[in-house]
């Protein structure tokens, strides 16, 4: 056991005391804090899969070591989007337009997105694409979640 | 969209959910045992798929899994049509080898026509049977009986009674009859409708509990660390090298299999890249810059003619014209978002293995051959993992996990890196294809002739990498699939013939990857007709119809061209500037016997740079009876956009000795801003049998964008992936 270092995770403190202060934060959310938003994709930050938000910003958490993380800083995950038991518009979104087929992407597409949307609640069609360009999707659910991010803008 | 309510009826007072058989579902709660209660597992019984609770709830036992792609929310809209039960009494224990029947992989699009339609028999099977007992119940003629919601009642009214009620322990303890009638198509209610995915909201949440979340108490994690050469011989480890590793449990090596198990998944991951070994060398592969000079040599083990009409060698020669082409496609790896993953735990002798595999009935007999146990002694479990499109890494998972739980006497957990997915797992084989036709004087195909250079084997077991690496019993044949599919044409020319040079080996270890030989064959043969047509200076749709009788084909063809708005010409559009734009056709009778899918590519192509953007695809497809028309158009935009992807970007590439396109820069797929537009036009059928949805739309990709290209430039691609280099070369041959 190392240090116990503290953590404000979608709203919660929380301490944990990783063997390693390097271990990347994506490890710490599954492993010690048992989320299953964020995902192991690649681990190199090429895919998206494990996307959270760090204050407000998309972050990815495979290639953030927790030592990288400032006191206070906040961080949220997929689970802590909901805010009071409301899905979040882009979660009520993405079921309304289906979008997906695995899932296993979908954690980074809404977590991106909602970063966007807090930023600019009215993006273009071509800054949706822009902004999602770095999160991968193998299955081809790409249309399906454009249209979601749109969806849940317009309810903006 | 519909959205269904599903529980617009509470049927009964007291839900506790009793099941006949307890074991179902997923999670901790049945991690207890490699074995379970016993239950018939067989497809001759009705129990082998079904079980009744006494409130009215059916548990649906399916061989066939979702691996991504919504079929869970299809078989039980199957089912619940079928027993005329409410959706959401109706839940599917999917691919537990204890549990499930063995309805064979999941693969080749056959979930539904065929593993579907064994469910939809078994559960038409129960309902007659339930009608009976009802009868005898109620003192009534079964004929004037009728079934709505779980409850058996009389046609013109009166007292009814529950399903729950009728059976004793839940249990049907009768054979699946073929003659039982299924419910008329008329009536459905369920069938043929747009339910909302059952697991959707789940995974938008974060609560979806993938095979990558799943924990077990005292579980440890494990990472491998496979040879730097394929064929290397491990000489030593320096257990020194990770000491100071905190959490490191254990290095175990088993000849050449090397692994890390340790307390963390951290810990694991850091010792697997930190651990000094020493390796022989080996140069097992052929030189990538010539892989299709060795393939054109590589030893021919068998033929197999797979069309031959009339007689096509002796008609080549003759008046007309004569083409000849080669396409190749080159090798592709599977690319799930997330790596192979597994869970294995051996207890008391008993194997017990989590895992995403599509196939855990054949992956259970690898894992006992491999430990040397008995069958009875080992058990697979289903859980989905990340979308699946083959015969990925997930079985050589298990086999690492099982090995690691052996060597710790713990439950361990393997979580393959993305290198070790990439470098690893079975590929999608090269293929090379040399094609000849000749046209006769008004321009009719009067000879074609094609021969295709692809692995021996069929579809089978993928050896695990596990078992070779350590030397333990594994197979030695390859399997990469039946990649002879679609090597035919679906054409009426009068002389044709079509054989398939089965190869003694292939470079890397090959298996299937979504429309596997289908996708690549119809590239060759629908790119090569579209050669044919504008030698003959005839239109591509005009084309394709002189030499179709088939009404399914003709209507696909016609209702993609509508779609497109298809403009009647010959191909290629005559057009300066610096950006092409032209538009491709494709058609595939899958398999030749199923599936009907037709397709407008529209392209792009810039001129200075070789780059081809694909703008749009319209698609129309075929596939019979639809369950879920929101899942097969979900499956169709899969096909197209990742079958884009593989076709604009993907190949392997690898030195002397191993794979070097080992993360997603050196294997680049497809990004959000190069995704087409996609328009769907669907043809059902509901009085038709139900075909396979998962794969057909993938075949016609290619070749579309190929005749676009094409279309658009005069440059016939012949080589995918079309990278730019491909194109402007083809440009510069114009
Ligand atoms: S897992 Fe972090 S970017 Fe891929
Ligand atoms: S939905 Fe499967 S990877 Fe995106």
């Amino acid at each position: 056991m190392g240090k116990p270092i503290s953590l404000s995770v979608n709203g919660r403190a929380v301490t944990v005391s990783p063997d390693d202060p390097d271990t990347p934060l994506l490890y710490v959310l599954r492993n010690e804090l048992e989320l299953r938003g964020p995902r192991f994709g690649c681990g190199l930050g090429q895919c998206g899969a494990c996307t959270v938000h760090v204050d407000g910003q998309a972050v990815r958490s495979c290639t953030t070591p927790l030592s990288a993380l400032q006191p206070g800083q906040k961080v949220v995950t997929l689970e802590g989007l909901a805010t009071s038991g409301t899905p979040h518009p882009l979660q009520a979104a993405f079921v309304e337009e289906q979008a997906a087929q695995c899932g296993y992407c979908i954690n980074g597409m809404i977590m991106q997105s909602a970063a966007l949307l807090a930023q600019n609640p009215k993006p273009s069609r071509a800054e949706i694409l822009q902004a999602l360009a770095g999160n991968l999707c193998r299955c081809g659910t790409h249309l399906r979640i454009v249209r979601a991010v749109e969806r849940a803008s317009a309810s903006l | 969209m519909v959205a269904m309510n599903l529980s617009r009826r509470a049927l009964l007072k007291g839900s506790a959910l009793v099941v006949g058989f307890a074991l179902s579902g997923q999670g901790p709660a049945h991690a207890a045992s490699a074995t379970a209660p016993s239950k018939p597992v067989s497809p001759e019984e009705v129990d082998a798929f079904l079980a009744l609770s006494r409130d009215g709830f059916a548990t649906i036992y399916s061989g066939k899994v979702d691996l991504g792609t919504g079929v869970r929310t299809a078989l039980i809209q199957m089912a619940a049509e079928e027993l005329d039960l409410p959706l959401d009494h109706v839940t599917l224990v999917q691919g537990d080898t204890a549990l499930t029947p063995d309805q064979g992989p999941t693969y080749g699009s056959l979930s539904i026509q065929n593993g579907g339609m064994q469910i939809r028999l078994a559960c038409a099977t129960a309902r007659r049977q339930i009608l009976t007992l009802a009868a005898e119940r109620l003192g009534r003629k079964r004929e004037d009986l009728e079934t709505e919601a779980g409850i058996v009642r009389p046609k013109g009214g009166g007292e009814g009674v529950a399903y729950g009620e009728l059976l004793k322990d839940g249990r049907f303890s009768l054979k699946v009859d073929k003659e039982a009638a299924p419910k008329d198509p008329g009536s459905y209610t369920l069938v043929g409708r747009s339910v909302q995915r059952l697991d959707i909201p789940e995974k938008i949440a974060g609560r979806f509990a993938y095979m990558q979340d799943f924990r077990l108490p005292g579980m440890l994690h494990g990472r491998v660390v496979r040879p730097p050469a394929i064929g290397a011989q491990l000489q030593s480890v320096d257990e020194t090298s990770v000491r100071d590793v905190p959490g490191l449990i254990r290095i175990v090596r088993e000849g050449n299999f090397l692994g890390i198990v340790a307390r963390t998944e951290w810990a694991a991951i850091k010792a697997a890249r930190q651990v000094q070994a020493r390796w022989s060398e080996a140069e097992e592969l052929p030189d990538q810059a010539r892989l299709w000079e060795h393939v054109r040599g590589t030893r021919i083990v068998k033929d197999d003619v797979t069309m031959n009409v009339g007689d096509a060698v002796g008609s080549l020669p003759g008046e007309g014209r004569i083409l000849k082409a080669t396409y190749d496609f080159a090798i592709q790896t599977h690319g799930s978002i997330g790596p192979s993953c597994a869970v294995a735990m051996l207890s008391e002798g008993k194997l017990s293995v989590w895992t995403a595999s599509q196939m855990t009935h054949a992956l259970r007999k690898q894992l006992a051959a491999m430990m040397g146990l008995p069958l009875d002694d080992v058990r697979c479990i289903y859980i989905e993992g990340s979308g699946c499109y083959g015969r990925n890494g997930h079985e050589d998972a298990a086999g690492d996990a099982a090995l690691l739980a052996r060597a710790v006497g713990h439950p361990v957990r393997v979580q393959w890196s993305r290198a070790d997915e990439h470098g690893w797992d079975p590929k999608g084989p090269p293929t090379l294809i040399d094609l000849s036709a000749r046209l006769d004087g008004e321009g009719n195909v009067a000879a074609w002739a094609s021969e295709f250079f692809i692995p021996d084997g069929a579809a089978g077991n993928v050896p695990l990498v596990a078992a070779s690496l350590a030397g333990l019993p594994h197979e030695t044949n390859n399997a990469p699939g039946n990649i002879i599919h679609n090597s035919g044409v679906p054409y009426a020319f009068p002389n044709v013939r079509t054989v398939c040079h089965r190869l003694a080996e292939t470079p890397l270890r090959p298996s299937w990857i979504r429309t596997p030989g289908r996708m690549q064959n119809t590239f060759a043969n629908e790119s090569f007709l579209d050669e044919l047509a504008a030698a003959a200076g005839v239109d591509p749709l005009e084309f394709r119809l002189r030499s179709l009788s088939d009404e399914r084909g003709i209507t696909v063809l016609r209702r993609a061209a509508a779609l497109a708005n298809w403009d009647s010409r010959p191909s290629p559009r005559q057009q300066e500037g610096e950006i092409l734009r032209g538009r491709g056709l494709s058609y595939v009778k899958y398999e030749l016997y199923r599936t009907y899918v037709a397709a407008v590519a529209e392209v792009e192509v810039e001129r200075r740079t070789g780059a081809i953007r694909v703008t749009r695809f319209c698609v129309a497809q075929d596939c019979g009876q639809i369950i879920n028309p929101d899942g097969v158009r979900n499956q169709i935009e899969g096909n197209i956009i990742q079958t884009v992807s593989r076709t604009l970007k993907e190949e392997v590439t690898f030195d002397r000795s191993r794979v070097t396109s080992l993360d997603w820069e050196s294997y680049p797929i497809l990004t959000f801003p190069e995704v087409p537009e996609i328009a769907i036009d669907l043809i059902d059928r509901p009085r038709d049998k139900p075909w396979g949805a998962g794969e057909p739309s993938a075949a016609i990709v290619s070749s579309a964008i190929s005749n676009a290209v094409f279309d658009a430039s005069g440059a016939r691609l012949r080589s995918a992936p079309f990278t730019p280099d491909k194109v402007k070369a083809g440009l510069q041959r114009t």
